[in-house]
């Protein structure tokens, strides 16, 4: 009952967020800017106050259960599945940012993985060498030459640019979990994987509550980087001291 | 007897120089492979004692690192108008925060495996970077790099990035930020209260 509940709000959300991105575009312009890279950070605070709510109350205690009650080897094989999925998007994604050889690795991976992986069971193209890769629309939008157009937060979906909300629609559209019917699995499909997602970052929780003098400002930067280097594929040119 | 003296200054002089001439990647490598073997084998830290990890931090890792580079690097164009004794305050309380930060990170340690990617150095090098990755069984490889400065003493650490993540420039902002709100000395403060803070968790926990 859960399950279907949270992967419906995802959805209605989602279409409630498209609207939301133009609206901020706007009022952007007339925002007075006070640090160059996060304009909204007064929206960006309070959405951030609610997703920690959201969070302690919801997320993370759905996320501890499934990461006590799940095996190794079942949160091994959820998280394989997913990456199997999202492998076709990537290659995509590859090719349209011009990188045949790496989409190449990318489909080899799915044929591979769904075959003799077992549905994407199991990773045995990572074990044969071929490296899996991280790419979505928003970065591909950041090699053709779109800029990230300031940084939000969104509760649930959490930190995005501008161009990386805008991102992670297409994504939507091109993500097999996404589109996957009846509804109903879609829905547990979606939320299976979003709390598989959140697990994965139950150990990072204690560093950032440790480390961060300000909480939001350093998931903020962290996430800056993060993209920054994603878009270089890991090797990001180095910035001035 | 002269000879096996003289041969044995000999061989003290060659290891010395070898020591001093020891390529970064390499000096990245021993490290971390004498952390994790220790790591492995101590129960203790793998079971969230973090004042243990601390310790074998501070032996095997901390004579490696440059703090206060890294110190001045995080706190960016501010460094300059802080007075030397600021400066050597903050790098006192942010080492306390980064090692605590770091230290914890080791007792998450489940089997990990580090892989070193090749490198390469033009002579006469003396800012560098080593790439490795962290490997773990269930999930995707983690990017783990080192910058690493020649200083006299060999080469140091001053910067390490977790997939793409500066641990010390993340920091730019937040240290501006305070510095905007008190300066620098309200800066300092901000952080030793956290490092307090952190203490008395810690304090809490043992006790348990």
């Amino acid at each position: 009952m859960m399950k279907i509940f949270l992967g419906n709000e995802m959805s209605r959300y989602r279409k409630l967020l498209a609207g939301g991105v133009f609206a901020m575009v706007f009022a952007g312009a007339v925002m007075a800017e006070e640090n160059q890279r996060d304009p909204y950070e007064g929206f960006n605070r309070s959405m951030f106050a609610v997703n920690e709510v959201i969070d302690k109350l919801a997320t993370k205690p759905l996320a501890q259960i499934y990461d006590k009650a799940a095996p190794l080897p079942v949160k091994a094989g959820t998280g394989n599945f997913f990456g199997n999925v999202g492998d076709l998007w990537i290659g995509s994604n590859n090719a349209l940012q011009g990188k045949f050889g790496d989409a190449g690795v990318d489909i080899g991976r799915l044929l591979i993985n769904s075959t003799v992986g077992i549905f994407g069971l199991f990773d045995v193209a990572s074990e044969l060498g071929l490296e899996k890769h991280e790419e979505d629309f928003g970065q591909t939008m950041a090699v053709w030459g779109v800029g990230g157009g300031g940084y939000l937060f969104w509760p649930v979906i959490g930190p995005r640019t501008l161009r990386d909300t805008a991102g992670w629609f297409i994504d939507s559209y091109g993500d097999p979990v996404w589109r996957t019917r009846p509804v109903s699995v879609r829905n547990s499909l979606l939320t299976l994987r979003f709390i598989d997602i959140r697990a994965s970052l139950l150990p990072a929780d204690k560093v950032v509550e440790e480390a961060a003098l300000d909480k939001y400002a350093y998931i903020r930067d962290a996430y800056l980087q993060r993209r920054r280097n994603q878009i270089f594929d890991g090797r990001p040119p180095r910035l001035d001291d | 007897m002269m000879k096996k003296i003289i041969a044995l200054i000999f061989a003290t002089l060659v290891a010395a120089t070898a020591q001093a001439q020891e390529t970064p990647d390499v000096l990245i490598k021993q490290v971390t492979e004498d952390v994790l073997e220790i790591v492995r084998n101590d129960k203790d830290i793998q079971s969230g004692n973090t004042q243990k990890a601390i310790d074998l931090v501070d032996k095997k890792v901390l004579p490696h690192f440059d703090f206060l580079h890294m110190t001045a690097l995080a706190l960016g164009k501010d460094w300059r108008k802080a007075t030397p004794q600021q400066q050597q305050q903050l790098t006192t309380e942010f080492k306390t925060l980064l090692v605590r930060t770091y230290s914890n990170a080791l007792t998450g340690y489940k089997n990990q495996k580090v892989v070193y990617k090749p490198f390469k150095m033009n002579a006469g090098e003396t800012d560098v970077l080593v790439r490795t990755e962290v490997l773990q069984p269930g999930s995707k490889a983690i990017q783990l790099d080192y910058s690493l400065e020649k200083k006299e003493s060999g080469w140091k650490v001053y910067d390490v990035t977790v997939a793409g993540i500066s641990l010390v420039t993340n920091y730019r902002d937040q240290f501006a930020q305070e510095v905007r709100n008190g300066g620098v000395d309200g800066l300092i403060a901000t952080v030793a209260a956290k490092n307090k803070s952190l203490e008395s968790n810690l304090a809490k926990a043992e006790k348990k």
